[in-house]
């Protein structure tokens, strides 16, 4: 049983359900992300756990309580919005005690848990502003306040950094995360940027059309995503899924593809357990950053396969040069070094990390290697 | 091309300029020709109206018939002026006009931000109310304020204001609110604020504009209305009707002049209420419409 449980929960509208059978156990301390595209009901678990919205079945729990039914005020939960949601009307101060007053802690506490939260945020010397005199970010630290003063059990964000510019966004990133690290309090953060959750959480659940595709550290995520959908939807650019037909050549499972000239290329595998799929056809999945120069390859990786072929295009995007070019009729983009020497139309020996190589039945497009 | 466009527009700008500015300077004219001819008349003793000259400045500066339609006038058959009356509609008007802009508001609120099954149908059927015209609502309206006792009474016309008016304030409030961004009460029931704390403290505080609205818009008509208060108010009359009485007297002498003081006078508390609240009126009624 962990901190936060969420037992089976579903949500449904009339006949349609948006939610079905999400289980997840949030241990003390956790930084968990929701991560998925729009509509994936993401936000909708998050407000069930806020209590915003109502739980069609199934129980959620915080601290071994079921906090089903109970009013969102009682579930000592604090929740950061999208919009920030300060109160127009008021000064910083009250928009940070506000919660408190009405949970009718007496005057000094509250001027007590003000000083100690603006200073840890630096925004004391704020105080006494209205939110429409601060600029973005100072908004993001106020309502991030706001939750922090009445020290609930629970945090939930609500997409908190989708409202700032790319720099700020990076910056109020780590510093949510800094903050997690000291203070050490159980999160929920809800968010489609992938980046955001690869970086701040300590677990992550995809979720896409109402299920959670797959739970796990960042890690486990990234390095062996559960299905097509995860594979390409973290990662920046997307994983690349080809289309390919495993043959084993001297009794090891091998990739068949075809290269731009229409040569048949093959590339083996590092997971002998493939060779029970040997003549049957798979989706390869190989990540941007495992397909290099020669040069540039993983020297810790046992299994560097040269893969001549024909260089598409060139982007170079200043730390990274992509380079683009075509398998098996799919465009492949491959994550190459800044000063790396490649010109379109050219032959390149392209360097696979087919350690990092990650295989899916092309039918239900779920993993089955490694 | 645009760069081109500004440039001639700078060139003829001055002359441009002038000629709108004269021809709303004659609008403007116009419009206050009908208040210049009331003012100017009522401080003039009736006969240098009867002989003379309707738009000439008054040879004899005299405040009589404003004393007069105030105080001494013919009301009906009664000589006490447009006093009495007057003080009857205030004691209408301020009731009916906070008390219909206060549901309103409520309506407005529960109506955006504690939706339930059927809110727009029943919003639909509250802006509904504000296509029926008052004629079609006598009969059943006087019925319900004889059952109820309230018929020729000051509270009776209140209460059929308020009901009357609870369409458009509705309408009003509801639109507002429906720009207020709702995560704020949600963030303030996670806080702990119950239903009327939020309406209290979260939205009232940024409702000026449209309370203005409101408040004009509902004080505009509950002080104008002539029906309603001919028909129900008794023995307390609004000023609209002591006014009719006033101007409409078959018998006896027509003292224009006091008559021009009269509708002056009835007319002063809406005009007050628009130059005091007017700056808020547009923007009010501008809200929600853009956004940002």
């Amino acid at each position: 049983m962990g901190f936060l449980d969420i037992r089976n929960v579903t949500k449904s509208y009339g006949a349609v359900e948006v939610l079905h059978r999400v289980d997840i156990a949030v241990e003390e301390g956790e930084f968990l992300v929701l991560v998925g595209p729009s509509g994936c009901g993401k936000s909708t678990l998050l407000n069930m756990i806020a209590g915003l919205e109502n739980i069609s079945g199934g129980e959620i729990a915080i601290k071994g309580r079921v906090i089903n039914g109970v009013h969102p005020s009682k579930r000592n939960i604090a929740m950061v919005f999208q919009s920030y949601a300060l109160y127009p009307n008021m000064t910083v101060g009250q928009n940070m005690t506000f919660g408190l007053e009405m949970h009718g802690v007496p005057k000094p506490e509250r001027d007590k848990a003000l000083a100690e939260v603006s200073k840890l945020l630096q925004i004391d010397h704020l105080l006494d502003r209205k939110p429409g005199q601060l600029s973005g970010g100072q908004r993001q630290r106020v309502a991030m306040g706001r939750a922090l003063v009445r020290d609930p059990d629970v945090f939930l964000f609500d997409e908190p950094l989708s409202n700032l510019d790319a720099k700020l966004r990076v910056d109020m990133r780590t510093e949510i995360k800094k903050l997690h690290q000291k203070l050490r309090t159980t999160i929920v953060y809800v968010t489609h940027d992938q980046i955001e959750a690869m970086t701040l959480s300590t677990r992550i659940a995809v979720m896409n059309k109402g299920y959670v595709q797959q739970l796990g550290t960042p890690k486990e995520i990234y390095d062996t995503p559960a299905n097509v959908f995860v594979a390409t939807f973290m990662g920046s650019p997307a994983m690349n899924i080809v289309p390919a037909t495993v043959r084993l050549r001297e009794g090891v499972p091998h990739a068949e593809l075809t290269d731009s000239e229409g040569q048949t290329r093959h590339l083996r595998f590092s997971q002998p357990g493939l060779a029970a799929w040997d003549g049957r056809d798979i989706l390869l999945g190989i990540r941007p950053e495992a397909i290099t120069d020669p040069e540039g390859a993983d020297r810790k990786s046992g299994n560097i396969q040269a893969l001549p072929n024909r260089v598409g295009v060139t982007e170079p995007a200043g730390s990274d040069t992509f380079v683009t070019m075509s398998l098996s009729g799919r465009d492949i983009i491959s994550r190459m070094r800044a000063d790396v020497n490649v010109q379109p139309g050219q032959m390149f020996d392209f360097a696979v990390n087919m350690e990092k190589a990650v295989a899916f039945d092309p039918k239900t497009e779920e993993r089955i290697a490694p | 091309m645009s760069a081109q466009s500004q440039d001639t527009a700078v060139s003829t700008g001055r002359i441009t300029r002038a000629l709108i500015y004269l021809v709303l300077l004659l609008f403007t004219l116009f419009y206050l020709l009908p208040l210049y001819v009331m003012g100017v008349n009522s401080l003039k003793p009736l006969a240098e109206i009867t002989g003379g000259n309707m738009m000439a400045l008054p040879q004899i500066w005299t405040f009589d018939a404003w004393r007069s339609a105030w105080s001494t006038a013919q009301i009906g058959i009664e000589p006490t002026g447009l006093k009495p009356y007057f003080l009857n509609s205030i004691l209408m008007v301020v009731p009916a006009v906070t008390i219909s802009t206060i549901v309103g508001a409520l309506n407005g609120y529960v109506l955006t931000k504690w939706r339930f099954r059927g809110d727009t149908w029943v919003f639909g059927l509250m802006l509904f109310s504000c296509f029926i015209p008052f004629q079609i609502v006598l009969i059943p309206m006087a019925m319900v304020l004889g059952k109820l006792g309230l018929a020729g009474s000051v509270p009776g016309l209140i209460l059929v204001h308020v009901v009357y008016g609870i369409g458009f304030t509705t309408l009003y409030f509801r639109n507002y609110y429906a720009a207020f961004p709702t995560e704020l009460v949600r963030a303030a029931q996670i806080d702990g604020a119950g239903f009327f704390r939020i309406f209290w403290r979260i939205l009232l505080p940024v409702s000026g504009p449209i309370a203005v609205v409101s408040v004009i818009w509902q004080f505009t008509n509950i002080w104008n209305d002539f029906l309603f208060g001919a028909s129900f108010g008794g023995t307390s009359q609004p000023m609209t009707v002591a006014l009719n009485n006033l101007v409409q007297s078959s018998t006896g002498v027509k003292e224009y002049n006091v008559h021009f003081a009269g509708a002056i006078l009835a007319a002063l508390p809406t005009l007050l209420v628009y130059i005091v609240a007017g700056r808020y009126f547009v923007r009010g009624l501008m809200a929600g419409s853009v956004k940002g």
